[in-house]
């Protein structure tokens, strides 16, 4: 009898440990999918919903780093759109590369607050980010320059010049004729 | 009885056509320098072929086709048609050849809608084009916006002998000095110097919010540009809200306004008389339709409580709205926030701004305030006279420039091209509608190409179908050029087919 109560206990303890531990599995699974970066398209659509959420959001840096006394704003391009995002000066990482004609920028992942009307930004769409880590270094973008393209530019050239040298030849012509009328 | 155009008829338009081309065409030298400073080897050569095949095209027309001719106005209108239709696909050759369009026609789109300044877009990757292909995108604006043929009069003529035809058929039919060459140069005189003040203002205040001085600089210049000539384009896909800046919001704005005040009144003001400013009718009515239309915007975005701080209703409803009204198109949000949270009261304040547009003799489209101003003196005229004894006669005065007396014929003027806009606006409507997009999106985007604005909710992309693309472009040159000069051309067409 008293085995049995002991036995029964233990079951019982062991029905609270796995209960306790798929709730807690869960949750992290919630948390793991809501750590899945965010497009920009998917934020915009449903700024609503994402409205003063925590969102994940990676993204080349574009342009430029605007340093604002102690935050700073990068725009971040996923290659959809391009969202601003607003970080403090101590979580900013050392960014080497903006995205430009020449150069494919930083890219980061940045994990903060989601707003669709922020009310510190005049009602921008932005993120206030929390944590920011860098996923690639940029680099220098090499430019190809086409044979074609070459060809083509010298024969252009080439053809207006000499446009050019039979305007101009007859333009004085008729200059030269207008003087001799005279 | 149609006459069918002689061959005298045919050279003076190709001769003056490439007189147009080769100015224009000189332009290029810009970007191509700007190639050269920032060392982007590939540009360079997209813009010598630019430089190349319209400089050829130019000469050609004027070697083959020289006269010395008299101009008529039939000659000035179809010039004028003619030459945006060339230059815009002219102007789209740098752009496809930078491989940031999809298709020539999506070039053809941009090298149009720089030109009329619209500001509608359908470059890819935006954000990694070289600064010398940003030189050219908004320097077209600043072209157009000036318009092409003060471009060719500014620095091509000499005389004056029929000039001012050309000049009338870029919908400027107010001379500011005696002139049309003057006029010209006046135009040119004030441009370049609100571009300097404001490029030095745009480029001081992106210094301030952080950007290097010399991006800060071509940021300025570009952002100048295009607001000033009530544009629309920017560097940056983001548009003015890759700035999030409140300052650059304001001082875009002021830039704006400049830029639908007409050169008249921008020239009584230069000669010390700051009065006239408040008296004319085309501020009075501009003043008006911007509160009026602000109403609806604000009303709808309040209601729908889309922003819900009085600070971010302002910033985002009166940008959008000043952006709507002055035909310029920049924006502070994404296109897609337009459709799916702005309601219906808030876009439609907008659609009507767009409509409405500013001043005659500026660089904005739309119906004008002084054609809007027109139609609502006759229709207050209208209603005294009804309370008058029917022997009464009413005189109804308005002051633009000067104290005139509102007659039929100005009123008559006005009421067709307020109705043909109408057209147009609609015409682009049921195009949008026939490709499947909703109605309130189609007039959006149709008033927006039709009023050469360049607002989008989200239509114009480079995946639309072909067709709209084509409507589109055909609304931004009628839209630019007010219809009387594209109308001619289509009679001088006909003509040349069916004419004895």
């Amino acid at each position: 009898m008293g085995r049995q109560h002991v036995t029964g206990n233990r079951q019982q303890a062991t029905g609270y440990m796995l209960f306790f531990a798929c709730s807690l599995w869960l949750v992290a699974c919630s948390y793991c999918c809501f750590a899945q970066p965010i497009s920009s398209t998917e934020l915009i659509k449903n700024a609503k919903e994402y409205d003063g959420k925590r969102v994940v959001y990676q993204g080349e840096v574009i342009g430029d780093v605007m340093v604002r006394r102690y935050s700073a704003w990068l725009n971040l391009s996923d290659g959809e759109n391009t969202v601003g995002v607003w970080v403090r000066k101590e979580l900013l990482p050392q960014i080497e590369y903006v995205g430009s004609y020449l150069q494919k920028g930083d890219t980061l992942e940045i994990e903060g607050v989601f707003q669709a009307s922020c009310p510190q930004h005049g009602g921008d769409l932005d993120i206030h980010a929390e944590k920011v880590k860098i996923l690639a270094r940029g680099y220098k973008i090499e430019e190809k320059i086409s044979p074609l393209k070459q060809r083509w530019a010298r024969n252009l050239s080439l053809s207006a010049a000499l446009l050019f040298a039979c305007f101009f030849i007859r333009e004085k012509r008729n200059r030269w004729k207008r003087r001799l009328k005279i | 009885m149609l006459l069918r155009p002689r061959y005298e008829d045919i050279a003076v338009i190709a001769y003056h056509i490439g007189k147009i081309i080769v100015a224009v065409s000189l332009c290029l030298i810009l970007p191509l320098l700007t190639a050269f400073v920032f060392q982007e080897k590939a540009p360079v050569f997209d813009f010598i072929i630019a430089l190349g095949s319209s400089l050829s095209l130019g000469l050609f027309l004027m070697i083959v086709f020289k006269t010395d001719k008299e101009l008529r106005w039939m000659h000035g209108m179809v010039i004028v048609s003619l030459a945006w239709l060339i230059l815009a696909v002219l102007g789209a050759v740098p752009l496809y050849l930078s491989g940031h369009w999809r298709s020539f026609l999506d070039a053809v789109f941009d090298g149009m809608s720089g030109y009329t300044t619209t500001g509608l877009t359908l470059v890819q990757d935006l954000d990694h084009l070289s600064m010398s292909h940003q030189m050219w995108r908004h320097l077209i604006m600043f072209i157009g916006g000036q318009g092409i043929v003060i471009v060719a009069l500014g620095f091509l003529t000499r005389g004056a002998g029929g000039a001012f035809k050309i000049y009338v058929g870029e919908a400027r039919d107010e001379r500011i000095l005696p002139n049309v060459v003057q006029t010209a140069r006046f135009i040119w005189t004030i441009s370049i110097v609100y571009l300097v003040v404001g490029t030095l203002l745009l480029g001081g205040i992106a210094v301030l919010e952080g950007m290097p001085p010399l991006r800060a600089f071509f940021h300025g210049a570009w952002i100048f540009m295009a607001a000033y000539d009530t544009g629309g384009f920017a560097p940056q896909s983001q548009n003015i809200l890759y700035y999030h800046s409140f300052l650059f919001e304001l001082a875009t704005i002021m830039i704006m306004f400049l830029g639908i005040i007409n050169f008249k009144l921008h020239f009584t003001l230069w000669t010390g008389n700051r009065r006239e400013f408040w008296r004319d009718i085309e501020i009075i009515t501009l003043s008006s339709t911007i509160i009026f239309t602000f109403l609806f915007v604000a009303a709808g975005l309040a209601k729908a409580d889309v922003y819900p701080q009085a600070v971010g209703l302002f910033r985002k409803g009166f940008y959008q709205l000043i952006s709507a009204h002055t035909g310029t198109g920049y924006m502070t949000l994404y296109a897609s926030q337009l459709t799916q949270f702005w309601p219906a009261l808030a876009l439609v304040g907008l659609i009507v701004a767009m409509g409405l547009g500013g001043a005659m003799c500026s660089t904005t489209g739309g119906i004008k305030a002084l054609r809007v101003g027109l139609v609502f003196k006759a229709f207050i005229q209208d209603v005294k006279q009804l309370m008058q004894p029917e022997t009464a006669v009413l005189v109804e005065k308005f002051h633009h420039i000067k104290d005139l007396i509102l007659e039929d014929r100005q009123l008559r003027s006005a009421a067709l091209i307020f109705l043909a806009y109408l057209g147009l606006f609609l015409l682009g409507s049921i195009a949008g509608m026939a490709c499947g997009y909703p109605f309130l999106d189609s007039l959006f985007e149709s008033a927006s190409a039709g009023a050469n604005v360049g607002l989008s909710c989200g239509i114009t992309s480079a995946s639309m179908p072909a067709a709209l693309k084509l409507v589109y472009i055909f609304q931004m040159w009628l839209g630019r050029l007010e219809f009387v000069a594209v109308f001619t051309l289509i009679g001088f067409i006909m003509a040349m087919a069916k004419g004895k």
